[in-house]
């Protein structure tokens, strides 16, 4: 095997996560609320509910809704963005909410909502795996029964390594091939279930072979005790 | 939730004998605390508290063409986002006339009282200008969404920082200078609620529902002082005895809140020198 040539900019082991940070009750109004951070990556989220579906035809009498909303502030990012949703927030949103569905019991509320609004404060990657951990955290403040917690963290190909958590520099990775910069990032977003370590997130763009997949799955995996680690510990610090 | 109609009739009793819900005067502002720095990615961020309520001002700076009007001055745009994360009374959609008219008070402050010196945000005479965007989201709503809003914005221009510029003067985004913003003073806004026959300053919304009209008045205070934007909303018309009463009563209030805005601003700032 030759060995790997990529450097991380910030110097963190390839199984390193940035510092996280996580607090519950957040809103006030909420019927639950938490923020994550990893480093420069802050989110919020709030939950709502378990309250009734307006209008009513939308309910169903066999089970719950859970609706996400994913939303990145104007002032998130580096040039401003407008706020409202776009075609990214809402895939964003709806793939968040198919990442919590497992673990929560729909069943028990039948003709009834759980709405999870993320709100992204500061962004620098993986801010969708930010949103899902602090929306985990949220639902288990606002006291819905969940089988297990919901961990998410995007795990990259950067160069020749794979990596955990990747920043936005990471993310924007170049390499010099034929006198022209060339794009040697893969950025795959992953949600690990903490307990039955199934996967309920997986998303990818870039270019890497099926066995890099493999090996991101994998430290997805590695590192999510670390994350359910920092959210159980705010969760106990619940007033 | 909705307010009950007797948690209304509770206010009202209490508010004949001078009294309110959490033991304040019926002129006395909750507590306020400011923080900064919410988002790095941000020229400047306060999040505003007042008691439960909570607002983020966050600014960002563009360059555009300036308007025919007025080549040689900078643009404000002012948005405000009444998320249904603050609120179950907020819904998600296209914005309400709650967060327009929210957005438009706290606009015509800071653009009336020229508090901004907008001919400092002249790039190129009629081709290039800084354009100021701040956008506000609320992240709790607990009444007097106006004034924290208010707040929330004079207190992250106050703070905020330009970008740095490249040789075609295009803004790097992400790199910040040391330099603020031209700042001449700082509006503040205080909004009167009208209950009964009484008005009071800076309610919860419990106490926001009973209110039947409302005044904002926008000041600015300095060896003189002058009002530069109002707004009279609410279902009750007032008499001109009333309007007077609220002036009077907005000067005297605006100025201790004005104070302790300017020591919490001038504080962060000798830090960051």
């Amino acid at each position: 095997m030759t060995p790997k040539t990529t450097k991380r900019p910030d110097g963190r082991a390839n199984d390193e996560l940035r510092e996280m940070k996580a607090k519950t009750g957040i809103v006030k109004n909420a019927d639950g609320s938490a923020m994550f951070s990893f480093g420069n990556t802050v989110a919020i989220a709030a939950v709502y509910g378990p309250r009734k579906l307006l209008p009513q035809h939308l309910q169903n009498p066999e089970k719950g809704k859970l609706r996400c909303y994913y939303d990145l502030a104007s002032f998130s990012v580096t040039e401003r963005k407008k706020p409202g949703p776009s075609r990214r927030s809402s895939e964003i949103s709806f793939v968040t909410g198919k990442a919590l569905e497992p673990v929560i019991r729909l069943d028990n509320y039948p003709n009834t909502v759980i709405d999870v609004y993320i709100l992204v404060l500061q962004a620098d990657a993986s801010t969708r795996c930010a949103g899902i951990n602090a929306a985990a955290m949220a639902l288990a403040n606002a006291g819905i029964p969940m089988d297990e917690m919901v961990t998410s963290v995007s795990i990259g190909k950067m160069g020749d390594i794979i990596v955990a958590d990747l920043t936005k520099e990471e993310e924007d990775f170049t390499i010099e091939k034929n006198g022209k910069e060339e794009k040697a990032a893969t950025d795959i977003p992953i949600a690990v279930l903490s307990r039955s370590k199934k996967i309920s997130l997986l998303q990818l763009d870039g270019k890497c072979t099926k066995e890099d997949v493999k090996e991101a799955v994998q430290l997805a995996k590695k590192v999510s005790s670390k994350i359910n680690q920092v959210q159980m510990e705010a969760l106990k610090k619940v007033k | 939730m909705e307010t009950s109609e007797l948690t209304k009739q509770r206010i009202e009793e209490l508010l004949e004998k001078g009294k309110r819900l959490d033991d304040r005067g019926i002129n006395d502002f909750r507590d306020l605390e400011i923080e900064f720095e919410i988002s790095n990615k941000a020229e400047g961020s306060a999040l505003v508290k007042l008691g439960d309520t909570q607002v983020i001002a966050g600014i960002k700076m563009g360059i555009m063409t300036p308007f025919g009007d007025s080549p040689d001055e900078g643009v404000l745009m002012v948005g405000a986002e009444l998320s249904p994360l603050a609120s179950d009374r907020f819904e998600m959609g296209p914005p309400q006339i709650e967060s327009i008219e929210l957005a438009r008070i706290i606009d015509r402050g800071i653009r009336e009282s020229h508090c901004i010196d907008m001919k400092k945000l002249c790039i190129t005479p009629g081709e290039k200008v800084w354009c100021i965007y701040v956008d506000l989201y609320i992240l709790n709503a607990d009444g007097n969404l106006i004034d924290a809003g208010n707040l929330a914005a004079v207190a992250a221009l106050n703070t905020a920082v330009f970008p740095k510029l490249d040789e075609e003067n295009k803004i790097l985004f992400g790199e910040f200078t040391k330099e603020r913003f031209p700042m001449k003073s700082m509006p503040i806004t205080v909004t009167s609620y009208k209950i009964d026959s009484k008005f009071l300053i800076d309610p919860v919304q419990q106490e926001e529902d009973c209110a039947k009209a409302r005044v904002s008045v926008n000041m600015v205070f300095g060896e003189e002082e002058y009002i530069h934007a109002m707004q009279k909303a609410g279902v009750e018309a007032l008499t001109e005895e009333q309007i007077v009463e609220v002036m009077e009563e907005s000067s005297k209030q605006g100025r201790k809140l004005y104070n302790a805005v300017q020591a919490i601003v001038n504080k962060y700032n000798g830090s960051k020198k």
